[in-house]
């Protein structure tokens, strides 16, 4: 029996911690889609440059004051990006925002391979996330342990902001009815720097993490989290913050057993199978609210 | 090449179609001195490579066009249904002697014939490749309709951004399922696809002389297929098509099957997507799963946008310029040189930045694109003409009508 | 509106052409023109970016400390200058088409690349149709020059490569059981896998083969997954980029069994990735750091003299084995060009099979297929704490 566990438990605490890392990327794409019903293709890259941003910074500050540009720098690219690529199209039809998504993806990917000089970049060493540590008779970073533990407490202290607080009720508002709430005197655009702030400091303390683990940041290093990311979101139930945060832990785990099992070939397809199944079966997600079209 | 049918034939309806028709003979006549006689420089080795991937690309975004822009149904999955054709044409015409050392890793495979090899025994080499290749091509489109038929029957009940996201799913399921070893004799795993018929090879026997078709034949299945989604456009299955796109619920009440329609405008819109991914093949030379990835639906998606969402001469104009700026135009920008001047920050890579802004600026100030959803036709072009020069002599007013 | 976009566009159009028409091309209008001007141009085809760019970068280097040692060819008594005309394939096999004709579009008399087998193979017919000749400098897959006549290669070959690696694994390493590990649909890593799989598996060695996809970068559970199979040995014939995780993520598990690895994993890279830590990490290679001292103080000295050229190495002034092949393979283009006293590329391909060379990384000739004759590789080790290869020895294949 301990053998067994000895065996596995490396699988389950691999999955785990990147689980908690897509969660972290999750709650971005579920916030901005539960209040503009957009999906943020970008977001994944938000957090690539998070990651790059953090190359630069270390090799020339001290850790901690690189740690706090990085989540300053994130934040301001993503609300800069609301208004320059999103808020002029706000009254445009969805697809057109999409696009515009899409296009900032592709600028961000193109920026990132013209400044790294298309090489990867290697991440720095923050201390103490990296030193290593042995549970159970399986050695790995502290980060895996830390990842869980982290995404739980500014999960919680998320829900609390959005249920407790006045902005959270305005973001509440927002997301059931954006015109009414507007006629209610709510400062949309205030609602929305809001959301862009949190999902992007979530996305640059994922991508710390994240990065850790995996030290190397190239121009497409955001692409295929922020995909499984999203999958997370629209899983748990797009717009449910709850739900993306385990519909991002079942992937996590889910994807590391596959790899486990030794299919290999299809431990990203995987996550597009789940994402097919959960839209056939129940579209809206786990938790999602029930949408009416309106005619 | 962009031909609108009215309905009522008015003269310089007529007379647009005679200019279109005109307008085609010349460029076929240009493209195949161009395969044949005008002498190799550095500019027709540019020009060559990027008009057969502009043409390949025309197809692919008309395709998408046909999907997205007249029937409303945002698909991203038109990278896996190019994917299923490049595959579909590469393993019935890979040369039998060929396979083992393609299939080197999977026993040379389990198809065992070739199919442009099969008929040159009958009908001569040059012949048998291009049959064998259009053969070929249409095997592509058909096994992509196939798929796409049966994807589109749980897929297409879902709606606008949803619908996008398990397109895109679906395209990333089949990228892992054709790199899967299991399928290996049949896909040669992730290995790469290599020695079948390309446009090199097509090649027509007249009067003892051999003539090269390498840039006529991409442009004439183009243009053969995108005349044949103009038709479909024009027919009533395409006013159908676009009354869903208007309003879906308006379109059912009107008595239109929604599900039927929409699955008709999914199946032609992948045959196409099929037969351009063929087209690719053959223009790569060699052929593997792992470039069909999300990037390259994105791609043509704003290709798509920038030509005009509904409009299928700007998807034509739009791939043509998409190509030509991100193969040739824009490569001195990468070059660290301008004008023999060194520029320090022309290096590698500058080329995908200035791109993407310009995407960008489109997307943004011009959100539709070039052409809007109009055509660019030339009984269109006549008309104007005349409307301006009536205007002038009504009124000798010198005001631009616009 | 529109007329305004449409004023735009054109204007675009209008400067990119005449921008594109400009520069750099000064005298090859109209195809064999450029045989009568003053100057050379040998084209470069290889991976600026992308897994393989770092790779890429440092084979690049080779061929320009070579241009700038020798920058010029005489040819019938004329002196003509070599140009170097470099095109990133960007390490993917759909870009490898296109860079591949804009390379055709400068008018090469030679070509020289690529750094990976899968661009390659994918650019080989374009090479052909234009009927330049292609020299292989570090693409080991045999699919490469195998039924082409035009593409040459200096390189040894994987099922050469696989073996010398097995043999090592087997009596160096006395290892039983190894773990292989290699990205989908990369020509290299899965034509390595197969030749490795192969020569082990004939020496009594059991082989567990695992592939990872594009982009992947957690090899946590497939690094699990050798340690749960009992492998003592772990083979990653991958690019530089996923070594590097590899390496890290192995450290971070407490991972002791030896890692071998072929040519990639020579790279300063690697050990940057390695320094300092309980690792063991073998590699096979062309060349070791100390064969000919005056070349290394030579292409030292002009790599730490400029900026860029420090950066492309990878920030030091280690000399990789695919920068020592990247010389050679220059002066062996330019000897064919020599001998076939001619700048066209129909006489260059006629004049490269017997063309004969010693290089620094050795003596040079072509074999009926068109591959350099090599019948030994040399194996390094990484050195954790001074951050070195350190050499073991020169293994050929019995």
């Amino acid at each position: 029996m301990s053998e067994f566990i000895s065996a596995n438990l490396p699988y389950l605490l691999a999955g785990i911690s990147v689980g908690g890392q897509y969660a972290l990327i999750a709650i971005g794409y579920t916030m901005v889609y539960g209040i503009l019903r957009l999906i943020n293709f970008a977001h994944g890259d938000v957090f690539m440059v998070a990651g790059l941003v953090m190359v630069t910074a270390a090799a020339s500050l001290p850790i901690g004051v690189a740690i706090v540009l990085v989540i300053v720098a994130t934040i301001i690219l993503g609300v800069v990006i609301e208004r320059v690529a999103y808020k002029p199209l706000r009254s445009a039809p969805r697809m057109s925002v999409m696009i515009s998504a899409i296009g900032v993806s592709y600028l961000l990917q193109n920026c990132a391979l013209y400044f790294t000089g298309g090489l990867p970049q290697i991440y720095p060493t923050i201390p103490f996330l990296s030193n290593s540590v042995t549970i159970g008779g399986a050695t790995t970073k502290m980060v895996t342990v830390v990842t869980p533990i982290l995404t739980l407490i500014l999960i919680f202290a998320l829900v609390t902001l959005i249920q407790k607080t006045k902005i959270g009720m305005a973001m509440r508002a927002v997301s059931k009815d954006f015109e009414t709430s507007e006629l209610m005197g709510i400062k949309i655009n205030k609602v929305i720097s809001m959301t862009f702030v949190i999902g992007c400091f979530l996305a640059a303390v994922g991508s710390m993490l994240y990065f850790t683990n995996y030290p190397s940041v190239i121009p497409t290093s955001g692409a295929m989290p922020g995909l499984k990311a999203f999958v997370a979101a629209v899983f748990g139930g797009i717009g449910s913050v709850p739900g993306a945060v385990i519909g991002a832990f079942i992937i996590g785990i889910c994807e590391n057993i596959i790899k486990g099992l030794g299919l290999t070939v299809f431990s990203d397809a995987f996550t597009f199978v789940l994402l097919i199944v959960i839209l056939l079966v129940k579209p809206t997600g786990i938790f999602g609210e029930k949408a009416t079209d309106k005619v | 090449m962009g031909k609108k049918l009215k309905t009522k034939a008015a003269p310089e309806q007529r007379a647009g179609t005679i200019l279109a028709a005109a307008a085609l003979a010349v460029l076929y006549v240009f493209l195949f001195l161009l395969d044949n006689a005008l002498p190799t420089n550095s500019f027709t080795v540019m020009l060559i490579p990027v008009l057969q991937k502009g043409a390949i690309f025309a197809l692919v975004c008309v395709s998408m066009n046909l999907l997205n822009g007249f029937t409303g149904l945002f698909s991203l999955g038109q990278a896996g249904f190019m994917l299923i054709g490049a595959y579909s044409y590469a393993i019935f015409s890979i040369p039998a002697e060929q396979h083992n050392a393609v299939y080197q890793y999977f026993e040379g495979g389990i198809i065992k014939f070739s199919i442009p090899q099969i008929l040159g025994n009958a009908l001569g080499v040059n012949l048998g490749n291009i049959v064998g290749a259009i053969i070929c091509i249409i095997i592509g489109g058909i096994v992509a309709g196939i798929f796409a038929a049966l994807i589109g029957i749980p897929v297409l009940r879902l709606k606008s951004d949803y619908l996008a996201i398990a397109t895109l799913g679906f395209a990333e399921i089949l990228r892992a399922f054709f790199q899967w070893d299991g399928l290996g004799k049949l896909t040669n795993g992730s290995n790469l696809l290599r020695k079948y018929t390309n446009f090199h090879d097509i090649k027509i026997q007249l009067g003892g002389f051999i003539y090269q078709l390498d840039t006529v034949f991409p442009f004439l299945i183009a243009t053969i297929s995108i005349g044949i989604i103009v038709l479909l456009v024009n027919s009533s299955y395409g006013r159908a098509f676009k009354s869903i796109r208007d309003d879906e619920i308006a379109a059912e009440a009107m008595g239109i099957n929604l599900f039927k329609h929409k699955m008709m405008s999914f199946v032609i819109s992948s045959f196409f997507a099929g037969v351009g991914g063929a087209l690719l093949a053959m223009f790569q030379t060699t052929v593997q799963a792992a470039p069909f990835r999300t990037s390259m639906t994105y791609e043509i998606l704003l290709m798509v946008v920038i030509g005009g969402i509904g409009s299928i001469t700007g998807s034509v104009i739009a791939a043509f310029l998409y190509i030509a700026s991100s193969e040739w135009w824009l490569r001195f920008l990468d070059s660290g040189q301008f004008m023999d001047m060194s520029v320090p920050f022309f290096r590698d890579g500058f080329r995908k930045v200035v791109f993407s802004v310009i995407i960008m600026v489109i997307v943004l100030f011009f959100s539709r694109g070039i052409m809007g959803d109009k055509e660019l036709s030339f009984a269109g072009m006549i008309r104007k003409f005349k409307n301006k020069k009536a205007k002038k002599a009504e009124a000798g007013k010198e005001v631009d009508p616009e | 509106m529109k007329k305004l976009l449409a004023l735009l566009l054109a204007g675009c159009m209008a400067f990119a052409l005449c921008a594109c028409g400009t520069p750099a091309e000064p005298a090859d209008d109209g195809g064999e023109a450029a045989a009568t001007g003053d100057t050379i141009v040998i084209g470069v085809f290889e991976p600026l970016s992308g897994d393989n760019g770092a790779g890429g970068k440092q084979e690049v280097l080779g061929m320009q400390y070579a241009n700038s040692v020798c920058p010029t060819v005489e040819i019938d008594g004329k002196t003509y200058n070599v140009k170097l005309e470099i095109a990133d394939n960007e390490s993917s096999n759909d870009k490898a088409v296109s860079a591949a004709t804009t390379l055709i579009s400068k008018n090469p008399s030679i070509v020289l690349g690529s750094y990976g087998s899968g661009v390659s193979i994918a650019a080989s017919d374009t090479f052909a149709a234009a009927g330049v000749p292609a020299l292989g400098v570090t693409c080991t897959n045999p699919q490469v020059t195998e039924g082409n006549d035009h593409y040459f290669r200096l390189a040894f070959l994987d099922p050469f490569q696989g073996t010398v690696l097995a043999n090592f694994a087997k009596d160096e390493l006395s290892a039983t059981k190894v773990y292989c590990i290699g990205q989908l649909g990369n020509d290299y890593d899965q034509g390595l896998l197969n030749y490795f799989k192969q020569a082990a598996e004939a020496a009594g060695i059991e082989c567990v083969v695992e592939s990872f996809p594009e982009n992947n970068s957690d090899f946590n559970s497939y690094l699990t997954n050798a340690k749960n199979a009992g492998c003592d040995a772990i083979f990653a014939p991958t690019s530089i980029s996923y070594a590097q995780l590899i390496v890290e993520q192995a450290a971070a598990q407490g991972i002791t069994m030896p890692m071998l690895a072929p040519d990639t994993w020579d790279s300063n890279v690697i050990l940057g990735a390695a320094q300092g830590k309980d690792l063991a990490i073998y590699v096979s290679t062309f060349y070791a750091e100390g064969g000919d001292p005056e070349f290394e103080a030579g292409i030292k000295e002009w790599i730490n003299a400029d900026a860029t050229n420090l950066a492309n190495n990878g920030g030091n002034d280690m000399l990789a084995a695919v920068t020592v092949m990247g010389y050679d393979a220059y002066f062996t283009a330019l000897e064919a060009i020599k001998n076939a006293g001619s700048i066209a590329a129909a006489d260059v391909m006629a004049a490269l099979p017997s063309t004969t060379l010693t290089g620094i990384t050795g003596p040079i000739a072509f074999d009926d297929i068109g591959d350099a004759a090599r019948d030994s590789a040399f194996i390094k080790t990484a050195n954790c704490t001074n951050n070195v290869w350190d050499f073991v020895a020169v293994q050929g294949v019995q």
